[in-house]
């Protein structure tokens, strides 16, 4: 339970992170450690280099204006959910984030790390998704904005080149007549979740003019469905309208059993926790409107 | 082939130490093993169990999960550095004695840094918020009962309203 040995850099400026980081083919970044160094300790992992990005300047900023959020790549979790601003903001950022992991993690896990960890079996990815946000990345060709849409490409696969150092993350603002919702199911709380589920309901009127949820957990990468078909048509949210809500999602999903649930079993929470998230995410449109 | 080794500052529990340690030396190793400090225990050793929490700079930190070279120049507190400065234990470690909030006594390191920082985060926190607080920690002795009683005892100890057992 030891990582093997690997060379280290920990550069003081990002152009010299991105040499760092070029200069070795099989170099990785290091940020917070959390989902990193457990990878190293039990060898499912064992790159030649790390680069410390920890003592890189300006990176741990959380900045909200009207548009959205700004996450820097060594804010840790704890300080985005900590930030009242972000908060507001955009809600389904701290909704998502006190489902990560526990509060020991979070002090020390960075939420652009956790990004582009991309795991399918995290929140922030989701959310990510879900919101359509976006992450900036710097390497030797410049810096670029990839879309949350283009970001993962498969189970701890993001589409950062190599020598690319992911520098800050944006979550767009919640929009008008807009609400979210995040619930998950965890054999544990603060373990992995067997199933999460983010939602946003937008409503024109007493009408549901979008629904979408984003799924954690029961794909390879996550997954952003649009749910407005099977709610548009009803003018409450019936259980009815939920639950076909429920059967759409999963005709897109593809669940997988393993020793913690049973692929059926994981059906069963999409169904529930699709109908859950998306009357907590329609209430929430609802108070939003009446306390604007 | 010899390792390359990092120059490493730490302040731990006030005392200043300088080691030369590995790239891929775990905080948790370099606390047992370089500085000797072995009240800080190593469970599963993937983050999970909570027994290696330490404050880093005041903030609870798995110690499994930081290598000691990225943690240079921080502050740590180890369970060692609880106890106040006669001797005497501290106002959680007393709270676990008062409660019987341990057994075996092996995850009981991790517990009292974790709730040291919750309780000044929090210092008057609910049952639920008790609970909560040690979410993160494994035990596997005492069922959780009697440590979630010196969670609300250690608040007490803390307020100065406990009465003296």
């Amino acid at each position: 339970m030891k990582p093997a040995p690997f060379a280290y850099a920990r550069p003081t400026d990002l152009a010299s992170a991105v040499e760092a980081l070029a200069g070795n083919a099989d170099a990785k970044v290091l940020a917070g450690g959390q989902s990193l160094v457990p990878l190293l300790s039990m060898r499912l992992a064992a790159p030649a280099m790390l680069v410390d990005i920890n003592r890189l300047p300006d990176l741990d900023h959380v900045t909200s204006d009207a548009s959205g959020v700004r996450v820097g790549a060594l804010a840790r979790h704890a300080a985005v959910l900590a930030d009242d601003e972000a908060r507001r903001i955009q809600p389904l950022l701290a909704l998502a984030l006190a489902n990560v992991a526990h509060a020991t993690i979070r002090n020390r896990g960075t939420t652009v790390g956790s990004l582009v960890h991309a795991d399918a079996a995290a929140e922030m990815p989701v959310v990510l998704c879900l919101l359509g946000g976006s992450v900036d990345v710097v390497g030797p060709r410049g810096r670029r904005t990839v879309a949350a849409a283009d970001l993962f490409l498969g189970p701890l696969e993001s589409s950062l080149a190599h020598d690319e150092i992911a520098v800050e993350a944006f979550f767009p603002a919640l929009a008008a007549h807009t609400g979210v919702a995040f619930r998950e199911v965890a054999r544990r709380h603060g373990d992995y979740a067997l199933c999460g589920v983010a939602g946003l309901v937008r409503l024109e009127g007493p009408r549901i003019a979008e629904a979408r949820a984003g799924y954690l957990s029961v794909s390879d990468v996550p997954t952003v469905i649009d749910l407005t078909p099977a709610l548009s048509s009803s003018e409450s949210l019936s259980d009815e309208a939920l639950a076909a809500a429920g059967e759409l999602a999963l005709a897109a999903l593809d669940p997988q059993g393993d020793i913690h649930g049973t692929a059926a079993y994981r059906a069963q929470l999409v169904r529930a926790l699709t109908a859950r998230t998306l009357r907590a995410a329609y209430d929430d449109a609802g108070r939003r409107r009446e306390q604007p | 082939m010899t390792e390359e080794l990092h120059e490493v500052h730490l302040v731990v529990n006030g005392v200043p130490h300088d080691v030369a340690v590995p790239a891929r030396r775990l905080l948790s190793d370099a606390l047992r093993h370089d500085l000797g400090l072995t009240g800080t225990h190593v469970g599963c050793e993937h983050g999970v169990c909570g027994s290696c929490t330490v404050l880093l700079d005041g903030a609870p930190v798995r110690s499994c999960l930081l290598f000691a070279v990225t943690a240079s120049g921080s502050a740590v507190t180890t369970v060692e550095g609880l106890t106040d400065a006669d001797g005497s234990l501290g106002p959680v470690q007393q709270a676990f004695k008062d409660c019987h909030g341990l057994q075996c006594g092996f995850c009981t390191p991790g517990f009292l840094t974790t709730i040291t920082a919750g309780l000044r985060d929090n210092p008057c926190p609910t049952h639920d918020e008790a609970r909560e607080m040690i979410a993160g920690n494994l035990c596997r002795c005492t069922g959780y009962q009697n440590i979630v009683s010196a969670v609300e005892r250690a608040a007490e100890l803390i307020a100065g309203t406990g009465e003296s057992v």
